[in-house]
């Protein structure tokens, strides 16, 4: 069954070659399926396993895995899990070398078959190939290979390894449908599925009440932004009649009026969607929950890719957001606003896991922000570089929890292993750990030449360059919101790497002697990510920035290379903002816009400005080094909860979860349940009222039936007699 | 001629109601029935003398009835009384509600 669909799907992709595109896409329907076949592997193990341990239960054992060697169901997703990833990886490499050797200009979509046909609405199962989701895919496939990886060292002792890895294969097979779809529809099933896949991961450890509930607070809350999307593709259906990319995207700008209510409409949506998948305000309250997952899971789903839907779908979407100034705007404010917002949160979290979820946050509303004043190639590159340092950050963080509960673990301690005030100078026992950790903080704080310098500080540029466009105000005080998020990111990374690795170690002296360095499973992977932490931005470098001593003045082999990649997938947005702003007289006829402005007060100041930025950011560094160290840190059991100041607000997230909690979820509570009680007491009550008067009725008239003859005989006559009566008289 | 017939024959069906109603005997309940059937055969005779032939080819319908009502309910009467040892309807109440 399964082969024969792969050879329907090779007579399929050659009839898409035979067409000639000049890029002949290699297999892309494998690059799909591998995670497919993985899932179903690991899924059937997972359910053998289930059921061996199911009957071990019924005859009153404990199954016990290590006794005897590991069954099969436990080593063979070893090799599954990471397996299907790595061939997928080389697919995808592959694709991605033979499209950078021909000029691609439009995307290119290999069908299928057709999904549905109803009237003159038609959707293909179709993917389409261009140099947006060709990125996508190397992050989603490459990063999600070595987290794999990772897993394996991380959760081989877990009871639920192979559904574990089944979950893990199926959530990228969902998340390349996602990126690879070629109509909003197809995209749609992808991004559901990574909803789900997001939600069984979040809840793996379901016997536990508070994570099982963190994974349907994750599902509700992308429930709300889902029916924003759903919303657009429907207003998009009703405009366009189609729902591919290819369609939409060049009619846009012809069909669709600037500016006006509909795409407005359209946009802001998309934009509702968008802040749900990618945890940003006002629905980014499921991401800090989902931490109840395995860290793996956190890298992978939670920072890397799935949480990256948004802003790929932003960039995917980029004409009918040139094309709303509104619509624009908004994404830009929330992206800055988020920034902000989450960094101030993560300054007082204790708990690891918690400080690198508000840090994704923040990070992912760089990235709105980014594709918000129209640099949709710098939003993708900070998505590219984030992937990079921050499943690094987490695998890192993954290795000391690990690490951590191994050390509890032994001495039978109830110790948090996530609070950062247990630990502390960690860097003794796992020094490959806490240098990759390093490497990482320095690229998320934005200090040259690590990969988060070039991707933040391009976004940062931008929103100051966008402040001479429409809206220029609200764009000056996105640019000044970002850059106060940036001070604070450096702060409070280097205040989470003190913590941990650095000053006297409180783990306790017993704990001590077990915390040990993670296996080469866990350490090579958080080698490789920081080989890209600090190398991965390196492929976009400005060009002012690479002919001066920042960029070895020109020795750089690339430059802007990423922007030109992506110029086939942003042109036409930028052609739209550029005939808008010339209509609009901010530019002139013959000057361009490059989601900047020739003129811009920031027009030539980026290096200038990279060496202020990094500069600055370098000092925060340092001053929260030795501030951080001069803290007196004592164990989380001693020192309890801040009891009051701004301190108490940041701990609690400025209390934004009782706030929904008291605004939205008890209202609905309470609505529910007068309807519940009121409303459907009330219709029970008519309806069982009813049926009771009917049930008295009949005991009154079975009185009658006394089962003496005598009565009976009696009655008969007086009846006789009646109708005698009536009928004589 | 008639009226007297008439008379007889309303007395005899007040006599037998009377005795299905106030008897607690099934046997003599039964009787009871089939003299009101028979009060009704007197009728129909003397009607059938003024009217026509009709009221006789009634009575030997109610006479064939009655014959096979006697018979099953005799029968029933017999079963019952194997059971309870008793004809008194009295006992026979356990149909109610």
């Amino acid at each position: 069954m399964l082969t024969t669909g792969f050879f329907a799907m090779a007579a399929v992709e050659e009839a898409a070659q035979a067409a000639g595109h000049g890029f002949e896409p290699l297999l892309p329907g494998l690059i799909v399926l591998l995670p497919l076949l993985g899932f179903l592997i690991n899924g059937y193990l997972a359910l053998s396993h289930a059921r061996r341990s199911a009957e071990a239960v019924r005859r009153g054992e404990e199954l016990d895995l290590d006794t005897g060697g590991r069954p099969l169901t436990h080593t063979l997703p070893s090799w599954v899990g990471p397996g299907v990833m790595l061939i997928a990886f080389g697919l995808v490499v592959a694709n991605f070398l033979r499209m950078s050797g021909v000029e691609l200009h439009d995307p290119v979509v290999v069908e299928y078959w057709t999904w549905m046909a109803t009237g003159t609405f038609t959707v293909s199962a179709a993917l389409q190939l261009d140099q947006l989701s060709m990125i996508m895919m190397l992050v989603v496939t490459g990063v999600g290979f070595l987290i794999h990886v990772f897993s394996v060292g991380y959760m081989k002792d877990d009871p639920g390894y192979p559904r574990y890895f089944a979950y893990l294969n199926l959530f990228v097979f969902f998340m390349l449908v996602l990126v690879m779809g070629a109509s909003f529809p197809v995209m749609f099933v992808g991004w559901e599925g990574v909803g789900l896949c997001s939600y069984l991961l979040i809840g793996f450890w379901f016997s536990d009440r508070e994570k099982s509930d963190a994974g349907k607070k994750a599902f509700i809350v992308n429930r709300i932004g889902d029916f924003g999307f759903l919303i657009a593709l429907f207003l998009m259906f009703v405009f366009f009649g189609t729902l591919d990319f290819a369609e939409i995207m060049t009619r846009a700008p012809a069909e669709l009026v600037y500016g006006a209510p509909l795409v407005t409409a359209i946009t802001l949506f998309l934009l509702l969607g968008a802040t749900g998948k990618s945890a940003q305000i006002p629905l980014y309250v499921w991401l800090p929950d989902a931490m109840a997952g395995p860290t793996p899971v956190s890298a992978l789903i939670h920072a890397a890719t799935m949480v990256t839907a948004g802003v790929y779908m932003v960039a995917r979407s980029s004409v009918l957001f040139a094309l709303s100034p509104v619509g624009s705007v908004t994404v830009a404010g929330i992206g800055a606003l988020t920034a902000l917002f989450a960094a101030t949160i993560a300054l007082a979290q204790y708990d690891i896991k918690k400080v690198l979820a508000y840090s994704t946050v923040s990070q992912l509303g760089y990235m709105f922000l980014g594709v918000g004043v129209g640099a949709y190639a710098a939003g993708v590159f900070h998505l590219m570089t984030h992937a990079f340092f921050k499943a690094l950050l987490f695998l890192g963080s993954g290795a000391v929890i690990h690490s951590m509960h191994h050390a509890l673990h032994h001495t039978h301690s109830e110790w948090d292993a996530q609070d950062m005030r247990n630990m502390g100078g960690l860097r003794k026992f796992m020094p490959v750990t806490a240098l990759t950790m390093w490497i990482a903080t320095l690229a998320i704080a934005g200090i040259w030449p690590f990969a988060g310098f070039f991707s933040k500080d391009e976004i940062i540029w931008y929103a100051g360059a966008a402040a001479s466009g429409p809206f220029a105000g609200w764009y000056t005080v996105f640019w000044i919101l970002a850059l106060a998020a940036a001070m604070l990111t450096a702060f409070y990374m280097t205040r989470m790497m003190v913590m941990t690795f650095h000053g006297a170690n409180r783990t306790g002296e017993k704990e001590a002697e077990h915390l040990h360095e993670a296996p080469l499973t866990m350490t090579v992977p958080l080698s490789i990510l920081a080989f890209l932490s600090i190398f991965g931005g390196w492929i976009n470098v400005p060009e002012a920035i690479r002919n001066s001593f920042l960029g070895g003045f020109g020795s750089l082999p690339m430059s802007e290379w990423l922007h030109e990649w992506l110029d086939p997938v942003t042109h036409a947005a930028q052609v739209v903002r550029e005939e808008a702003l010339l209509e609009s007289g901010a530019i002139t006829a013959g000057e361009h816009y490059h989601g900047y402005l020739e003129h811009a007060p920031f027009g030539g100041g980026e290096l200038a400005w990279a060496l202020i930025s990094t500069v600055a950011a370098l000092i925060v560094v340092v001053v929260a080094v030795s501030v951080v160290r001069r803290w007196t840190i004592r164990p989380a059991v001693e020192s309890g909860e801040p009891e009051s100041g701004i301190r108490k607000i940041l701990y609690n997230k400025w209390y934004v979860d009782e706030a929904y909690d008291a605004l939205i979820v008890r209202p609905i509570q309470r609505t529910s349940r007068f309807f519940w009680k009121g409303i459907d007491g009330l219709i029970d009550g008519v309806v069982n009222l009813a049926g009771g008067a009917t049930r008295f009725a009949g005991f009154l008239v079975s009185l009658f039936q006394t089962g003496s003859i005598n009565t009976y005989a009696f009655i008969l006559t007086l009846g006789v007699l009646l109708i005698l009566w009536t009928v004589g008289f | 001629m008639l009226t007297q017939a008439l008379v007889l024959s309303a007395i005899l069906f007040a006599v037998g109601t009377f005795g299905v109603l106030a008897r607690r005997n099934a046997i003599i309940m039964f009787l009871c029935i089939e003299l009101q059937l028979n009060a009704v055969n007197l009728a129909l005779v003397a009607f059938s003398r003024a009217v026509g032939i009709d009221g006789q080819v009634f009575v030997f319908f109610v006479m064939t009835v009655a014959a096979a009502e006697a018979a099953v309910g005799l029968a029933i009467i017999i079963s019952i009384f194997r059971h309870y040892e008793t004809v008194n309807v009295d006992a026979f109440n356990l149909l109610k509600w």
